[in-house]
């Protein structure tokens, strides 16, 4: 009786072995397209609700690179690429599931995306799992370079830049020396306070509070109210537009008309100022900058041709860099084999990604750092003016150790300026 | 016998109010502890007499919002004995007729020439649009199930909200789309020195913008900023409940439905046709959730309309009604502007995270049901009810 069960139970873990044993065999490490196939990027961005013109920014920035370089030539073959266009939302949910639809479908060979961090966090692990890579243009998160994942790779510099030059901007450009900041909960808001907070305080300002709103609230008024009593001179909010947009309308009700709004790259676009309308008039933002060059220049104006309108969000040169890496990198790993098909092994695509250096992007020059960081672009600070976000500074971490001089001249020109134009 | 008397004791005690099991031990040691909080950090200093003013001025609006979508929840309880999940999506559909109404006034200029009237066909979109979602609500997914075990009209609520949801997000968009700005000035013979302006060198006043503006007011020393509009908003909305209140309790089909909330049967017996009762509730809680949508987005700030905006308001009154006794009136006239303000002058009062708002008014919750199971007007029910 015994002997029995324990046959049965070997022969019931042979045959779950067996199972399991399946899927690993059909999934491979290796894509091979077919000649005349096409090579299929998964791409994933939020394409619905509030924060969708940010990735429809991102998406139209890959469908120019798309214009542009529409084959891959591998040993002397060409091969097109084509895009799976998902909407993975701003939200760890939206992530999980569109990186399990990827990572189970065995053509795609690599993500582009996502494009929020809460997303970008959810799915790194799937895709780690899966053996994939994915190059997100925005997700800016710090803590996502720092957890081991071998998948994930950004173009675009992490918040512990951003931070630490937003501190840096509002107590030595704008001459504020006393705070209050707000965050929405998301992975990326808590991310970037986290790293404002210490860089300001080391500069010597003051956090008078700090607080944190949820995602879909739309009564401010008595947390502005407690804000108030405190005495900010101005309140940094790092959040996306809905509740951006209700909070600077509700200023007022607090008595903080003349305090400073300021945000991060998750506001400066256009949803922010059609939702908040005149009330968005000043309010300031930062996001991350690419070199200017005349090549970012003639794609922006040709980003304007073809859709009709400026970019509604700042990512697209981002977008237009991951597409581009990709394809160097499938010309550099992958190969025919001897049935003619290209094989593409996501190791070594996800090896090449963490070793390229010295790619010369739209947003700058790139080069890898082996944790999946490759940029170390600017920062830019933008104000809404006359309806517009414009830019207003620029500053970066390299540059000002160069000519820290030069910079503290600008600061002082900067700090005039913003006195006379009423701060 | 011993367990009896205990009981009797208790009851006979000065505590004995309160303390009645082992649960209330826990409730009564909680309520202490946020006293203790609150009055610990007023003597701190940290909390001023002009924030809770103004904090009770904000949640009062907000409440009685609350207030006229939780009577939508409580009028079809005290009927149907069912939890109108849908209701929620009730109120986005009058925010949003209320919105295309308002916008096109704009766009056409009609807003800035007859703001008034503007205004009060804004609100008659808003309530007419309400009150077709909640009727065909009940016609397509209540009136079937008539007869179904009390479990299955509520799943099918949740199904309604879902589907609704999905609904308003296919025809409308995931956006959020923005509620247009409104003036309206009045008495300018009377307030010579609000909303001035100089036009071509001549100084003009307009008067009090009692929609958009906000106004810095003292008193008893104590320096306010106040908006009219929550002014507006909050006896706007008691006037419709007092209305409403009239209606059940003076004409005719207001006593119908007392009777149908009382016994369905017997009332249609009495000749009473029960399915006209239960589409005019449903008509009165449509028309109170469209009213109630088109006050929150008129309200400078919160002009902000999209396709889940029902979802948290709709949970929010349905705790207001249960707070104030589900399916009593009053009770959830009260509900509602006691969770308002508990949510609006909590957080500052206690001094905790703004995120833990919704804990206070969901902690709340459970405090009164540990202390009032049926609520603060809730009566204990009739067998048959139950």
């Amino acid at each position: 009786m015994r002997f029995i069960s324990k046959l049965s139970l070997m022969a019931l873990m042979l045959s779950l072995a067996a199972l399991l044993a399946l899927p690993v065999a059909a999934q491979d490490d290796e894509v091979v397209v077919l000649p005349g196939d096409n090579i299929v990027l998964g791409f994933a961005a939020s394409l619905s609700g509030d924060t969708a013109p940010f990735g429809i920014d991102i998406q139209r920035g890959v469908e120019l690179a798309q214009e542009d370089r529409p084959t891959v030539t591998v040993d002397g073959v060409e091969f097109t690429v084509a895009l799976d266009v998902q909407d993975s939302m701003c939200s760890a949910e939206g992530g999980q599931a569109v990186a399990n639809r990827f990572a189970s479908d065995p053509d795609i060979v690599a993500v582009i995306g996502h494009m929020c961090s809460s997303a970008c966090n959810a799915a790194a692990p799937i895709y780690d799992s899966a053996g994939y890579s994915m190059i997100s243009p925005s997700c800016t998160a710090p803590g996502l370079t720092a957890r081991d994942y071998t998948s994930f790779n950004r173009v675009v510099p992490p918040d512990g830049i951003q931070g630490v030059l937003a501190a840096e901007y509002i107590f030595d450009v704008l001459g504020i020396t006393r705070i209050a900041t707000l965050h929405d909960g998301s992975d990326y808001g808590d991310g970037l306070v986290a790293v404002v907070i210490p860089a300001f305080e080391e500069l010597g300002g003051e956090i008078v509070a700090s607080d944190a709103i949820n995602v879909g609230d739309t009564d401010f008024r008595a947390l502005l109210e407690s804000f108030a009593v405190l005495e900010p001179e101005m309140v940094y909010f790092v959040g996306f537009p809905a509740e951006a947009a209700l909070l600077i309308q509700q200023f007022p009700d607090a008595g903080l008309d003349d305090v400073v709004f300021m945000g991060a790259d998750g506001l400066v676009g256009t949803e922010y100022i059609e939702q908040a309308g005149s009330a968005s008039e000043g309010t300031l933002g930062s996001a991350p900058m690419p070199v200017e060059s005349d090549e970012l220049d003639a794609f922006v104006e040709r980003y304007i041709e073809t859709f009709n309108e400026s970019p509604p969000g700042p990512y697209h040169p981002n977008g237009y860099d991951a597409y581009n890496l990709y394809l160097n990198a499938i010309e550099a790993v992958g190969f025919i084999n001897d049935d003619g098909d290209l094989v593409i092994s996501r190791a070594d695509l996800s090896e090449y990604l963490r070793s390229f250096t010295g790619y010369p992007g739209l947003t700058g020059m790139l080069s890898a750092d082996g944790t999946g960081e490759t940029s170390a672009a600017s920062i830019g600070f933008y104000q809404v003016i006359d309806g517009r976000f414009e830019l207003v500074d620029v500053l970066s971490v390299g540059g000002e150790e160069e000519d820290e001089e030069e910079d503290a001249d600008d600061a002082d020109e900067d700090m005039d300026e913003e006195d006379d134009s009423g701060y | 016998m011993s367990k009896g008397s205990r009981a009797v004791r208790f009851r006979g005690g000065g505590l004995g109010l309160f303390i009645q099991s082992p649960l209330h031990i826990v409730g009564t040691a909680f309520l202490l502890f946020l006293v203790y909080v609150a009055v610990s950090n007023i003597a701190a200093g940290d909390y001023t007499l002009r924030q809770f003013l103004q904090n009770l001025i904000f949640g009062l609006a907000q409440g009685s919002i609350y207030s006229l979508i939780a009577l939508g929840y409580t009028l079809v309880y005290g009927i149907l004995f069912m939890i109108n999940f849908a209701h929620g999506e009730v109120f986005t559909a009058g925010a949003y007729s209320g919105f295309f109404t308002m916008y096109t006034f704009a766009q056409s200029g009609f807003l800035q020439e007859n703001t008034l009237i503007a205004i009060l066909l804004t609100f008659l979109s808003g309530t007419i649009a309400s009150v077709m979602v909640a009727v065909a609500l009940e016609r397509v997914a209540y009136r079937p199930l008539r007869n179904a075990p009390r479990l299955v009209p509520l799943i099918t609520a949740i199904g309604a909200s879902i589907t609704l949801q999905q609904l308003y997000l296919r025809l409308f968009g995931a956006s959020a789309r923005r509620f247009p700005d409104i003036n309206l000035y009045i008495l300018p013979d009377v307030f010579t020195d609000l909303e001035c302006r100089v036009v071509d060198g001549v100084e003009q006043c307009l008067g009090m913008d009692i929609i958009g503006g906000i106004y810095p007011v003292e008193i008893f020393g104590i320096a306010l900023r106040l908006r009219p509009i929550s002014f507006i908003v909050f006896f706007g909305a008691l006037f419709i409940m007092w209305a409403l209140w009239m209606f059940i309790q003076k004409t005719k089909t207001g006593r119908a439905m007392r009777a149908v909330a009382e016994d369905k049967s017997t009332s249609a017996l009495m000749g009473i046709n029960v399915d006209r009762v239960i589409v005019t509730t449903f008509i009165l809680g449509g028309a109170l959730a469209g009213a109630g949508a088109v006050l929150f987005v008129i309200i400078p700030g919160n002009g902000q309309v999209n396709p889940l905006m029902g979802f948290f308001p709709g949970i929010k009154a349905f705790t207001a009604a249960v707070i104030g006794g589900i399916g009593n009136v009053p009770g959830a006239m009260f509900g509602g502007l006691f969770l308002g303000v508990a949510e609006s002058v909590g957080p500052s009062l206690l001094g905790i995270s703004n995120q833990l708002r919704d804990v206070i008014s969901f902690g709340l919750l459970v405090l009164v049901l540990i202390f009032r199971p049926t609520g603060f007007f809730g009566e204990v029910l009739s067998e048959k009810k139950v």
